[in-house]
């Protein structure tokens, strides 16, 4: 669908449908600092590509990468396939919207996303249809002759992402958007982009620290870490199925729990002293050292089924959200996290029993790779 | 240590407020305990920062007084209260190592050197900056600049009380688990009253004891997060709280009865008749409206599903009213056709947005 206006006059209509970027081998190093570290990834025409990771994990430095705002050391960057590596930003179709909110104050919202098609020389009346129709979408019609700084951070931010989204770009880059806005109305963005971005067609990437956020906008998912794409696919799909501990420790939140084990026979035990049945996920590997991975909310306060494994823990802390509630474990030497139902009132200090659903653990060798894949596909 | 007492607090930002609406602050009257840990929660605009600054003696309030046990400070400076402050960013001395950071509180009160050492290294270990306690600060991390922030609003044992204002804004995810999680231990430990304000939910509800909701210059509820999450007083707290929010719908109340779009749906209480001016609501949260297949419930049409990876909640239209919905993990939806069904005892019916208080009925099951 082209919403912002068929621009016939400047791209054959057949053209849209190759729209891909494809990063060959792509790495980034600054007075030897390694940024980047040869990603090779393919974003296909109308797609929702999140960017997961934590802070200085690689996400600005990639983004800037695709945008053209830097040139990499070694690979390539292929837009509709044509090689752009080094071609700077002005040559490329790229928008960006960053977590700061980037608008002119002088200007009215409207003359802010009309912006860059006065900077293209559209004619006027070309101008007001795409403006009005990127307002709309973003729900700024009300607001259309009012200064930014007269506006909320949410209405600020939707008129940088009218901007990004009225010069029709091939590639729209969005650096954590949302990280500056209150709960709610970060609640409320982020449901509605879904539905802009497909109505857009646009390549998108979207840099987020939060796994939840990557859940709610699905789409596909790479999860970045120092510099490296650990995995790459359907959102939904990289969380359930993280083929390595990289991967599961970025997609987690509250973060993944892990303990180190030897495997020998019947017989799990940690390096800590936990002894452990092999049942579950365990039954599946050979016998040998491992990482086993499990999410908070697969560690209960009651037992899921007959094999669930029991470790005595002592409370740390108890948090209540209203609908669950965490609960701050040590186990022996570890300290792990419960994400339970209910509202679950435990003194600090008291010792209770926590379960672990052993059909739901990750094992993962001394690689990092997942071991236990057939399993964590029935969870 | 603290007691504070905020009574008949208000503050406008013009000389010369004449309605409501000029007070950035509306009246409050509230008695916060001891050693207690309490989370102002809004919006941006609601008045939890000019509240914070009155306490902090930053503001001084237009009208009414701030209490510290039977101290009135109204008027007293930040320095002569006996708090402690920790901001959104952090404020360190970058030419300092981190020990100098976390001591210099306790140096510029003239604390005996041994003291100091002890507390530093306490307060170091609770917060893991052991192993970088003589490096500079300059050196280090935005995380670690804003640990030490916090552990020099810490490190002091004889303040009335710990004002935190946003601390964790600019810490990554998985840090936020670990630090939200020691300063619960830390209040535990130090007895001492906490004053935490955030936009966010997860982490106002998670710190604190008694959460503060505010709206418009108004504090709406106060309350414990079951109180709050289970019992809205206000149908904005029902939104705020929650994610997604409660759903809210326009309804008719017949005694025990809501009727939504011709559909009746039992209350666990009996209201009497309202006035016809009072704009009339229900609200239940999606943790108890449960989608199942069509035919066995209320019919709605569904209009997306999103799968967070720990459950799945359902967007569906009744009576033209958007609602959100859980779907059990065995349940299977197919097509757009499903049917709702009410945990009866948890829908609440509100007027003109608060809370209406009903009869609970005798002898019924949910």
């Amino acid at each position: 669908m082209l919403l912002f206006g068929n621009r016939a006059s400047d791209r054959q209509s057949g053209e849209r449908i190759g729209v891909s970027l494809v990063l060959e081998g792509v790495r980034k190093e600054v007075d030897g600092n390694l940024y980047i570290a040869d990603v090779s990834l393919t974003l296909g025409k109308g797609s929702l590509n999140v960017l997961l990771g934590a802070t200085l994990a690689g996400k600005t430095s990639l983004m800037r990468l695709m945008a053209g705002l830097d040139q990499p050391s070694k690979g390539k960057v292929v837009m509709n396939g044509r090689d752009v590596t080094g071609w700077p930003v002005q040559r490329r179709n790229v928008a960006m919207v960053y977590q700061q909110f980037i608008n002119y104050p002088s200007l009215s919202v409207y003359e802010n996303i009309a912006s860059p098609l006065r900077v293209a020389g559209l004619r006027s009346a070309e101008i007001a249809n795409r403006v009005r129709e990127a307002a709309r979408l973003l729900r700024l019609e009300p607001y259309l002759e009012r200064r930014p700084l007269e506006l909320s951070g949410g209405q600020q931010q939707r008129t940088a992402i009218a901007r990004a989204l009225v010069k029709d770009a091939e590639l729209v880059l969005l650096d954590e958007p949302l990280a500056n806005l209150d709960y709610k109305l970060r609640e409320e963005l982020r449901e509605e982009l879904p539905r802009i971005f497909a109505a857009s067609g646009a390549i998108f990437v979207y840099a987020t620290t939060e796994p939840t956020e990557a859940l709610l906008l699905g789409g596909n998912t790479a999860t970045l870490f120092k510099g490296r794409i650990s995995q790459f696919g359907p959102t939904a799909r990289v969380y359930r199925w993280p083929h390595d501990l990289v991967t599961a420790g970025v997609f987690s939140d509250p973060p993944l729990n892990t303990i180190s084990v030897v495997k020998s026979g019947p017989i799990v035990r940690s390096d800590t002293g936990l002894v452990m049945r092999s049942v579950g996920a365990f039954a599946t590997v050979p016998d040998g050292r491992y990482t086993v991975g499990f999410r908070a909310h697969h560690l209960g306060l009651e037992p899921a089924g007959a094999d669930s494994i029991a470790l005595p823990a002592i409370v740390s802390v108890a948090e209540i959200t209203g609908s669950e509630s965490f609960v701050h474990v040590d186990v022996g030497e570890h300290r792990f996290v419960a994400q339970v139902p209910g509202v679950r009132r435990l003194e600090p200090s008291s010792a209770i029993t926590v379960y672990l659903d052993p059909l739901r653990l990750f094992i993962f060798d001394k690689a990092g790779r997942l071991r236990s894949a057939e399993l964590a596909k029935a969870a | 240590m603290a007691r504070i007492t905020l009574d008949r607090l208000a503050h406008s930002y013009s000389a010369d407020p004449r309605k409501p609406s000029d007070y950035a602050l509306k009246e409050i009257n509230h008695v916060w305990e001891q050693g207690g840990a309490y989370a102002l929660l809004g919006p941006s605009g609601c008045g939890k920062t000019t509240l914070l600054n009155i306490i902090s003696g930053l503001v001084i309030p237009t009208r009414g007084r701030i209490l510290f046990d039977d101290r009135d400070v109204t008027t007293l400076r930040t320095e002569a209260r006996n708090i402690a402050q920790v901001f959104q960013f952090p404020v360190v001395y970058d030419t300092m190592t981190v020990a100098g950071n976390l001591a210099f509180p306790l140096e510029n009160r003239r604390v005996p050197r041994d003291v100091i050492e002890a507390r530093v290294k306490e307060i170091a270990g609770l917060l893991g900056l052991e192993r970088v306690l003589e490096r500079k600060a300059r050196n280090l991390t935005a995380d670690a600049k804003q640990k030490i922030s916090l552990g020099r609003g810490l490190v002091r044992a004889d303040v009335g009380a710990i004002l935190f204002d946003e601390p964790l804004t600019v810490i990554d995810p998985h840090l936020k688990w670990q630090l939200r999680s020691t300063l619960k231990e830390l209040h535990r430990r130090l007895n001492v009253t906490m004053i935490y304000v955030t936009h966010d939910q997860t982490e106002a509800l998670t710190f604190a004891d008694k959460v503060v909701v505010m709206h418009d210059g108004a504090v709406v509820q106060l309350g414990t997060p079951e109180e709050l999450f289970e019992r809205p007083a206000h149908t904005f707290v029902g939104h705020f709280i929650g994610s997604p929010g409660m759903n809210i719908l326009a309804a008719k109340i017949e005694g025990a009865t809501a009727r939504v779009d011709g559909h009746a749906i039992p209350l666990p209480r009996a209201y009497p008749p309202f006035p016809k001016d009072q704009r009339v609501e229900i609200g239940v949260r999606p943790e108890y409206v449960h989608l199942r297949p069509s035919g066995s419930g209320i019919p709605v049409k569904v209009k997306r599903i999103d799968d967070i990876g720990r459950r799945r909640i359902a967007r569906v239209e009744l009576d033209g009213q958007p609602l959100a919905a859980s779907i059990a993990d065995s349940i299977a939806i197919e097509g757009d056709e499903g049917s709702l069904a009410f945990d009866a005892e948890q829908i609440h019916v509100y007027t003109d947005g608060r809370l209406a208080a009903g009869k609970p009925l005798v002898g019924t099951q949910s």
